[in-house]
């Protein structure tokens, strides 16, 4: 009985389902994905905005999320706030100092299923040369089959970090991230 | 006729008062525009400043774009003085040569600068006064190129600037010709 899985399990598994969780590449070339952010403009109202480059991939299986696994590098001179100026400024060494600093990655040590569809990722995020670790409260979207004959599967999060923990020259506080990734699996 | 006719265009001996004038204004505003950004660049975001003098900076740069093209036309109609005869051949290539570079790298600083600008996609307005339609590059952060240009060759003018301006000092102190009067004498 045992043989019998293992074999149509591997079975299976070479024609359809891998066995383990299945690896996904994040849709950055379809634009499905964003790594946005938020934070306080001197208290008044909230200013927003994203890198617009990145990659990654993620292992994913819903049968058995501690197994997965999520990559992700940032392009930090992407940084774009609908502003150039201002860009311009994050980018300097008064913040992200992209010329130094040209990535900034996430890279998951341990993912816990917290029911209904919530996760808690926790993994290390470097960015400016310093690692901190990263705690990213993340919710499934959905799952399934494109129209176009590909797989999917969705999700969203959002983490805090602290601007100072980063050794920037400048500090404005915290800066809300807010997470929305597609993955096509491979 | 006692009183001497106001010299508006250039004569062999000396520059006339509208060269005069456009050279002095063009160096006043030159040194203003410098020093302005070597200040702002460095101003805290709390700073009453932050927002007023780089609007000014961007608000002169822009006149004096336009200031310096009408200045390049009037030396097309109003000619040069004839060069000095007490200056040895290379004093004469070298005071043209400087005067090129001047005219190049004053360009340079200027359009990089409206580049910055342009960058946000957005009208300039000169002083609240009429606006400028941003010129925006098919290059990847555009701001951040136009930026190292602007800074570079910021310093690199005003040493030129400084050098051309000593070297107007030696010939009037020490040389004794007429070289700085052409320009003074009115």
């Amino acid at each position: 009985m045992k043989k019998l899985l293992l074999a149509s399990a591997l079975l299976t598994s070479t024609v359809l389902i891998p066995v383990s969780a299945a690896d996904y590449i994040i849709d950055t070339k379809g634009a499905h994905a964003s790594i946005n952010f938020e934070a306080s403009h001197l208290g008044f109202s909230v200013l927003a905005g994203r890198f617009n480059e990145f990659s990654g991939n993620f292992s994913y299986d819903k049968d058995n999320i501690s197994a997965s696994k999520v990559n992700v590098t940032i392009d930090t001179s992407s940084f774009d706030s609908n502003h150039a100026k201002r860009d311009k400024h994050v980018r300097s060494d008064d913040f992200l100092d992209v010329s130094k600093f040209a990535e900034a990655t996430f890279v998951s040590n341990k993912v816990e299923d917290k029911g209904e569809g919530k996760l808690t990722i926790t993994g290390t995020f470097t960015m400016h040369g310093v690692t901190k670790s990263l705690v990213i409260d993340a919710i499934t979207i959905g799952e399934g089959k494109d129209p176009w004959g590909g797989y999917r599967a969705g999700f969203s999060g959002t983490s805090t970090i602290t601007m100072g923990e980063f050794g920037f020259k400048k500090d404005f506080g915290k800066v809300d991230l807010i997470l929305h990734i597609e993955g096509i699996r491979q | 006729m006692i009183r001497n006719k106001l010299l508006w265009k250039n004569n062999p001996q000396q520059y006339g008062i509208l060269s005069k004038l456009l050279h002095w204004l063009s160096a006043l505003a030159i040194f203003a525009l410098f020093a302005s950004g070597y200040w702002m660049v460095d101003l805290d975001y709390s700073s009453r400043w932050y927002q007023l003098v780089p609007h000014w900076h961007e608000s002169v740069g822009i006149l004096l774009l336009g200031f310096t093209l009408f200045r390049l036309f009037w030396r097309r109609i109003a000619g040069s003085p004839s060069g000095i005869v007490s200056h040895s051949a290379i004093e004469k290539k070298a005071s043209a040569s400087m005067i090129f570079i001047l005219y190049v790298t004053l360009f340079i600083v200027l359009i990089s600068g409206f580049l910055i600008t342009s960058a946000n996609e957005k009208t300039i307005a000169v002083f609240d006064w009429f606006n400028v339609t941003p010129v925006v590059l098919a290059i990847k952060n555009q701001e951040d190129i136009a930026g190292e240009v602007h800074y570079y060759v910021a310093y690199a003018m005003i040493i030129f600037a400084l050098v051309h301006a000593l070297a107007a000092l030696k010939h009037h102190f020490f040389d004794k010709d007429n070289t700085l009067k052409r320009m003074t004498k009115t």
